[in-house]
């Protein structure tokens, strides 16, 4: 049995848009897309907004869970704001994620990369934060604007995280 | 559940066609289902991931990940996805005759 939506068409093609900067909000998408891969099904990443950080060459290093604002850490929002409290809580969750054999951000995208997932920019806030192609690391493909977003994701699910 | 005849010989398949029982599973049918999903031969390159993933899933109980398979296989990831273009969750563990990798990554 393929994967098929809930009116039984088979999934064939995926777009995804991470729009998030954070641990927590870069993951979901980056393992749904090589997930997808996995299954034969086309993917595409499209990073926009603070999602541009799982791409850009020097940050990709240091994504952080964020520890504020966010109720499921279980820990008052104070607490939460003191200084290395975000370290603190993305060393205790990279760690477990390493014994569960997911890769850190980096790695995993080249991986995805390789696995002939797309790889794209948004215009709009690479130009709004004033980067360049040359500030992201080599498998982001191309800048593209909502339009080509559009034509690409064209015949597929686009699924928004 | 359902049976099939691969290679000549009926076999158990999940509603995925996946083996559920690895060791009916023969050199013979991995060729035939390849040539059924599209490969027209199965290479070298082929086998050595065919052969790691069965290998893991005896050892481990599960089949490697893709991660697995493109660190220690041998084949890089870039190369698995040429080999088994529809995806080497679906495509290669099935041909491999185990059953599907549980692993998300």
């Amino acid at each position: 049995m393929s994967p098929t939506t809930t009116n039984g068409d088979t999934i064939t093609k995926v777009s995804i848009i991470i729009s998030k900067g954070s641990l927590e909000g870069i993951y979901p998408g980056l393992i749904m897309a090589n997930g997808a891969r996995a299954e034969g099904i086309e993917a595409n990443l499209f990073f926009t907004f603070f999602g541009l950080d799982a791409v850009h060459k020097t940050r990709i290093e240091h994504i952080k869970v964020a520890t504020v604002g966010n109720p499921a850490m279980h820990i008052p929002t104070l607490l939460g704001s003191l200084p290395g409290m975000s370290a603190l809580a993305t060393h205790m969750m990279t760690k477990k994620m390493d014994e569960l054999d997911i890769p850190p951000i980096h790695e995993f995208i080249e991986m995805i990369s390789d696995t002939g997932c797309g790889l794209y920019l948004c215009k709009a806030s690479v130009d709004m934060f004033g980067l360049t192609k040359d500030d992201f690391i080599e498998q982001a493909q191309e800048i593209i604007t909502v339009g080509d977003f559009y034509d690409i994701a064209a015949g597929g699910q686009i699924i928004f995280t | 559940m359902s049976t099939a005849v691969i290679a000549g010989v009926g076999v158990d398949l999940n509603e995925e066609g996946f083996f559920t029982d690895p060791n009916q599973w023969t050199r013979e049918m991995a060729a035939e289902m390849a040539a059924d999903d599209g490969i027209a031969e199965l290479t070298p390159a082929h086998w050595t991931v065919i052969d790691f993933m069965r290998k893991e899933y005896f050892e481990k109980g599960t089949g490697p990940t893709v991660r697995v398979l493109g660190k220690t296989s041998g084949v890089t990831v870039k190369e698995l996805y040429e080999l088994f273009p529809k995806g080497p969750a679906k495509m290669a563990a099935r041909i491999s005759g185990i059953p599907k990798p549980k692993g998300c990554i």
